[in-house]
Parts: C-alpha cells; sequence; structure tokens
C-alpha cells in the first residue's frame, strides 16, 4: 500500500497523546507520535525513555500521554532498561508465560545527551548484544532539558550555554559528532537517519521498518528545539525542511550494511539558509566571522560527499562483485 | 532428604540461583563475585535454567537492566561487589522506589580507593539508606538460605522491595564448606512463582513506570517505601518460620550466641562471627561470661529487638568492617547506639573498625575486645569509644 498522511492518520491510533507539556514549537513531538504510529495496531508496545524533556514532559505523576506500556529509570540507561524488558519478554515468552499470540515491540528512546553522551555505552552494550528492539534518537543537539548545554551533537560553533559565543571563544569549538556511523559500525540490520518533514513520508517509513526488522535497529532523528536553536515555534517545519536541503541532515539508511540516500536535494541550498534563521547562530554572521561559515560549510560538503560515495560503494552492484 | 555438599560461598549462591530458576539475570563481572555469573552462565549454557542471562557491559547496565526485566513481570537476580555496586548506586535507590524485587549477592568488598578486591563492608554500608532490604551470611550455609528465603520476603505484597544477600569476599565466597542444600523441588515449591499484580508485559494493562514525580507526591512515595521496609520486619520473620519448618535451619533478626547469661558481648556481621563463636567458646572455658550477637537483618534494622537483647549486658562492643569516616564511629556502632539511646537502655558501648580491604581477623584479636570490656567493667570508665583493631600505628 502506497504511503497516504491521510489515511494512516485516520486508521492508525495515536498512541502518544495530547496534554503533553512539550514546547510549542518542537521537533520531538510529532515526530515520536509518528513513530509510534509505524507500529501495527495489533502490537503491544513498551516504550523506554531517557531522563530528558521527552520524560518529564510527558509522564508527570499522575499523567502520562503514553498509551502503551512505559518505563522511564535514568539519564544513560534507556537502552539497558530497555534490554532487561526484552530479556524479560524472550524468557517469559519461551517459558509460556506470556499469551504466545500476542507481539510486543520494544522502543527505546533517548536525546542527544542520553544518546551522543551519557547514554552511548548503554546504547553500544544493549545493540552488541543483539535485542529485538528500535533505538531512536532524538538530536536537538544539545541538553535543552537543563538549559541548553552543548552536547557532543551540538554542530560547530553554535552558541549553548556551556559554549557561549565570547569574545575569545565564539561558541562550540568543536564539530559534532557522528552517531549515526557509530552505530552502523555496530554491524545492526537497520540503522537510519530521518525527520519529520513534508508529509512524514520518510520518517514512518523508516520507523515502520526499524520496528520490524529483526533485532537492534536504530533511528537518528532530528528534532529541533525552538529555545535552544532560537527560531519562531512556527517555523519548525520549514527548520526542518531546511536541514535536509542544504544536507545538513542527510536522510539515508543502511540495510544490512548497504547505503541508501533517502533523499537528494534537487538544489542543495547553501549552509547559510539552515543557519540564518537560528539564534544560536546569530554570530556567525558578523562581519569577520566569515570563516566560520566557510568552515561550517566545508563540513557539510564534506560529510555529504563521504555519504554519497558510501552509497555508491556499498550499492547492489558493487555488493554482487564481491 | 537434603543433600550434603561442599561448596564455596558464590558456588552455594550459585546454585541457590539455580534452584531458583530466575527468568532473567543480569551480571557484569567483578571480583571477588564474579563465579557466580560464571557458575551461572554454565547452568544456562547447558539448558539446566530457563533463564535469559544478559551479559551487559556495565554494572550500572546490569542493575538497569534488572530494573526493566523485574518491572516488565520477570524474576531478575544480579550479583556484584565493591565498584560493581558502586557504578549500579544511581540504579539502586531506582530500583527500590519503583518497588521491584529485584534479588542480588554482593559479596562484599573494600571499595575503590585506593584499588583494593579484599573483603570489608563498605559497599554494603554505602547503600544502607537505599531501601534494599539487606541480609547478611556468616557461612555458606547462609548465604544460600538467605538467597532461598529472599524472593519470599522481596515479593510479599506488603513489601515489594529489593533485597541483598551479603556474605563477605574471599573469606566465605572462595573458602569450600560443607553445606547442606535443598532438593529442587523442595526449593521450587518453598519459592514459588512470581505473580506481580502489575507489569509491563501485560499487554491486557498497560502501566507507565518511573514517572517524573514533584512536590505534590515524593514525599508520600517515600513515605510508602518507609512503610513496605517496616512491614520487611513482619514478613522475614514469617518466612524465616517456615524455611525452618522445611529445613530446621533456624533464623531470625540476628543470632544470640551464649548471650543470655552474659555479662559483656560483642556485636558483628558475617565471618566475623564463626571466629568470635570460638573466642566466646574458648573465653566460657575460662569462667568469662562472654556472648555475640550476630547481626542478620542489618535492614530493616531490628533497632528496638537488638536494644532488648543486648540490654543486661554490662559492657558491648561493636564491630564495624567499615570505617565511616565520620569522626564519630562506624554505621553499625552508631545504629545499635542510638537504638539503645532510644530504649534507655544504658550500657557502655565501644566501637571497633576492622578487617579493612581484608586484613586478617584474628581470635586473639577478637580475645583482646572481650580483655578491653572487661576492663570497662571493672573499671567503670569508657574513654575513646571509636577504636581501631588490627591497624598498625605507625
Amino acid at each position: 500500500m502506497p504511503y497516504n498522511l491521510k489515511e494512516i492518520i485516520a486508521e492508525k491510533p495515536v498512541r502518544f497523546t495530547a496534554g503533553h507539556r512539550m514546547c510549542a514549537g518542537c521537533g520531538c513531538p510529532p515526530a515520536m507520535r509518528m513513530i509510534l504510529r509505524a507500529l501495527h495496531p495489533e502490537d503491544h508496545a513498551v516504550v523506554s525513555v531517557a531522563t530528558g524533556c521527552m520524560e518529564v514532559s510527558t509522564f508527570i505523576y499522575p499523567y502520562t500521554s503514553w498509551t502503551d506500556s512505559f518505563i522511564h529509570t535514568a539519564f544513560e540507561c534507556s537502552a539497558a532498561t530497555m534490554s532487561g524488558v526484552e530479556a524479560a519478554y524472550q524468557s517469559m515468552k519461551k517459558q509460556g508465560k506470556l499469551p504466545q499470540d500476542k507481539n510486543t515491540k520494544f522502543l527505546a528512546f533517548g536525546g542527544d545527551g542520553g544518546t551522543y553522551d551519557i547514554g552511548l555505552q548503554s546504547l553500544s552494550g544493549a545493540m552488541e548484544r543483539g535485542h529485538d528492539m528500535v533505538y531512536v534518537c532524538y538530536d536537538n543537539g544539545a541538553y535543552m532539558n537543563t538549559g541548553i548545554q552543548r552536547s557532543s551533537a551540538t554542530p560547530h560553533f553554535a552558541d549553548t550555554t556551556t559554549s557561549p559565543a565570547g569574545k575569545v571563544i565564539p561558541g562550540k569549538m568543536q564539530p559534532r559528532k557522528d552517531l549515526t556511523e557509530i552505530l552502523e559500525a555496530h554491524h545492526l540490520p537497520y540503522v537510519a537517519q530521518t525527520i519529520g518533514v513534508n508529509n512524514f513520508k520518510d520518517l514512518y517509513e523508516k520507523a515502520e521498518k526499524a520496528i520490524y526488522t529483526e533485532g537492534p535497529t536504530f533511528l537518528n532523528v532530528l528534532a529541533p528545539c525552538p529555545r535552544g536553536w532560537g527560531y519562531p515555534t512556527d517555523m519548525l517545519m520549514q527548520i526542518n525542511k531546511l536541514a535536509i536541503d542544504t544536507c545538513y541532515w542527510p536522510l539515508y539508511e543502511i540495510e544490512n550494511g548497504v547505503y541508501k540516500i533517502t533523499y537528494k536535494p534537487a538544489k542543495k541550498l547553501p549552509i547559510e539558509e539552515f543557519l540564518k534563521p537560528q539564534k544560536r547562530f546569530k554570530h556567525l554572521f558578523q562581519p569577520g566571522n566569515e570563516w566560520m561559515i566557510e568552515a561550517f560549510q566545508k563540513e557539510v560538503d564534506d560529510r555529504w560527499e563521504k555519504l554519497l560515495q558510501l552509497e555508491k560503494a556499498t550499492s547492489e552492484p558493487n555488493a554482487e562483485a564481491k | 532428604m537434603s543433600i550434603r555438599e561442599r561448596l564455596s560461598g558464590n558456588e552455594a549462591a550459585a546454585t541457590a540461583m539455580k534452584q531458583i530458576n530466575p527468568d532473567v539475570v543480569a551480571a557484569f563481572p567483578i571480583t571477588p563475585s564474579t563465579e557466580i555469573p560464571q557458575y551461572f552462565s554454565t547452568f544456562v549454557s547447558n539448558g539446566t535454567v530457563d533463564t535469559n542471562f544478559v551479559a551487559v557491559e556495565s554494572e550500572h547496565s546490569a542493575m538497569s537492566a534488572c530494573i526493566g526485566a523485574e518491572a516488565a513481570g520477570a524474576r531478575a537476580m544480579t550479583a556484584t561487589s565493591a565498584n560493581g555496586l558502586s557504578l549500579m548506586w544511581e540504579m539502586i535507590y531506582i530500583a527500590s522506589s519503583l518497588r521491584l524485587p529485584i534479588v542480588m549477592s554482593l559479596v562484599n568488598r573494600a571499595v575503590s580507593g585506593p584499588l583494593n578486591i579484599h573483603c570489608d563492608h563498605s559497599d554494603a554500608m554505602g547503600v544502607r539508606d537505599s531501601g534494599w532490604i539487606m541480609l547478611f551470611s556468616e557461612n555458606n550455609q547462609e548465604a544460600y538460605d538467605n538467597l532461598l528465603m529472599a524472593h519470599r520476603i522481596a515479593e510479599h505484597k506488603d513489601v515489594l522491595l529489593p533485597l541483598m544477600v551479603c556474605q563477605d569476599g574471599f573469606i566465605t565466597s572462595h573458602s569450600i564448606e560443607n553445606i547442606e542444600l535443598l532438593e529442587d523441588d523442595k526449593v521450587k515449591e518453598f519459592v514459588g512463582t512470581y505473580k506481580p499484580e502489575h507489569y509491563l508485559l501485560n499487554s491486557e494493562e498497560p502501566i507507565a513506570v518511573g514517572p517524573l514525580d514533584v512536590q505534590a507526591y515524593l514525599f508520600e512515595h517515600k513515605r510508602q517505601q518507609a512503610e513496605a521496609m517496616r512491614n520487611a520486619k513482619k514478613v522475614i520473620l514469617e518466612v524465616s518460620k517456615e524455611f525452618e519448618k522445611l529445613t530446621g535451619r533456624s533464623y531470625s533478626f540476628f543470632e544470640e550466641y551464649r548471650l543470655e547469661d552474659a555479662e559483656i558481648a560483642i556485636v558483628c556481621m558475617n565471618s566475623t562471627a564463626g571466629t568470635t563463636k570460638f573466642v566466646v567458646d574458648a573465653l566460657r572455658n575460662q569462667g568469662i561470661k562472654a556472648g555475640l550477637l550476630k547481626v542478620r537483618v542489618f535492614r530493616p534494622f531490628p533497632a528496638e529487638e537488638i536494644a532488648s537483647a543486648l540490654s543486661h549486658l554490662k559492657a558491648v562492643a561493636v564491630l564495624d568492617k567499615a570505617d565511616s569516616l565520620n569522626a564519630a564511629g562506624g554505621a553499625l556502632y552508631e545504629d545499635i547506639t542510638s537504638a539503645m539511646y532510644i530504649a534507655q537502655k544504658q550500657v557502655p558501648m565501644i566501637n571497633y573498625v576492622y578487617g579493612i580491604g581484608g586484613r586478617d581477623t584474628t581470635s586473639k584479636e577478637i580475645e583482646s575486645v572481650y580483655t578491653d570490656l572487661q576492663k570497662i567493667v571493672s573499671t567503670g570508665k569508657l574513654e575513646n569509644p571509636y577504636r581501631y583493631l588490627g591497624v598498625r600505628s605507625k
């Protein structure tokens, strides 16, 4: 069945309900809701979320936005917690302690703080052990929950509260970590980078693939933050679009080592288009700081070029030649 | 008929786990508890148990996975020591606050630093206020027995708290002793099946676990945890009684060894109690009225019961195998002195910090403690109550 947004919204139940306290203009809730819609309606799910915006705004005792089973333990161990849940499921199912005709799927979520940084070990361990789960990182590029401190996902030169653009040091001086590639180095059956954009087809299809591929899978979802990035809340979808049209956030998937870029902009926009609407990059546009934009553009170009090469190198004819 | 065996403390713990047959074990190796997951992995590999063994990449993940598994509706167990427990520390509190009856074997070892792999109780003392039930074991038999009773206590509907069974690293974990094991089917029947009321894997009733719990609620939730810990006292006694019927081995909050008519006594935990019993017997032969109170249940702390059991004594020495570094005294000493004060029992009490980092504690040294107690009784003077045993002064 070809993807149809209207039909999906009409037919698939909302498993992440309204009433949560995430900010207006945040990229996370629409993406999360869509990912959960990719679950088959007859399947039960257990969701685990790392401490962060998503957790503290969606499950404030005694209210919850999650209609599936949900567990939060701490910041760095969403993946490890879920590995215990999944291990319990496998064990109990094998022993006949759970109904045999009912499927449960396992989705672990974490922000970039809980995934790129403090939770990287726990994630790596869970993926290597091969638990049948999907880990979703919602990457908003800093520790937003504690008030916009830099993370290893924070882009080069961004102004954050622990990498402030000062008189001597102009923001975060290190380029961002490429987590998707780190996960690919775990040789997972499915790894993808996506975003909630246009009709959400890319996000939905990758989510469905990730959830229903057996074994550990990983989704990296860019989730803009109006407070941390400094854009007007009604601009979310434009920011998402600019992220992919400038190739700042390439959309691609890796199935058993084979790269496929799922969106190649007809006209790759200059990185300024993405940077300009965001206050965290304001200082890049001051006279004398042109070198920063040039460096940023080069980084984006290099990574995009590398990705094109990886796609070419792993594409089907080449794979057969091996 | 029970089975007579010869097992090390770690083998005893692993054997208990095998007979309990939990759904999930998540563990990470650390000396001196490493053998427990090692032995257990063999049971898993040979299909002796139904358990899913999760070979996690750290102790933090071990406890996280146990929390996930137990919340999912499974029986989850782990084993660790010292720094492993330190790394779990954050999750230790979360496990008890989520009211998950996880059971852990804690093979006591000194917490770094400097690095030391030998026995003291600094690991256990670091989590004494974390809301876990803590049982201490003098020998391999007790480590085994305590584990068999663990789930019955932890999973009781009035309790629902995690539980750790402590034993002394190397001293008992690596010493082979005679042990009486129960038959597998008897253990199975005694331990029973785990039937949680609410669990993540119940697709008929999805639940949410681990909320943001703000000012309006956290206090009440903590109060409920405290209540559960109080309730554990009654349940521990009930389960121990039932266990006695099955095995003939009697357990309570503590063991009183020749204490009833004693004039002076030592209070201690774990393997040192064995050495102390030997000394008590020797002193009794000399006509000295020495006794011992060995604490088995450290959390919940049986304050009233201990105060009552010690009230007739003329002097008491509390032995702490961990220093609290607080310029006042060890943890067990402080708990017992405050229990005595609240019960208005005025007995002179001294504290000895001993056996740190695996330092041997000899019967001679234990004897010297009784000699000190005799001196306190004869002179009526109690000076310098916070003392050390077996440490070089220079």
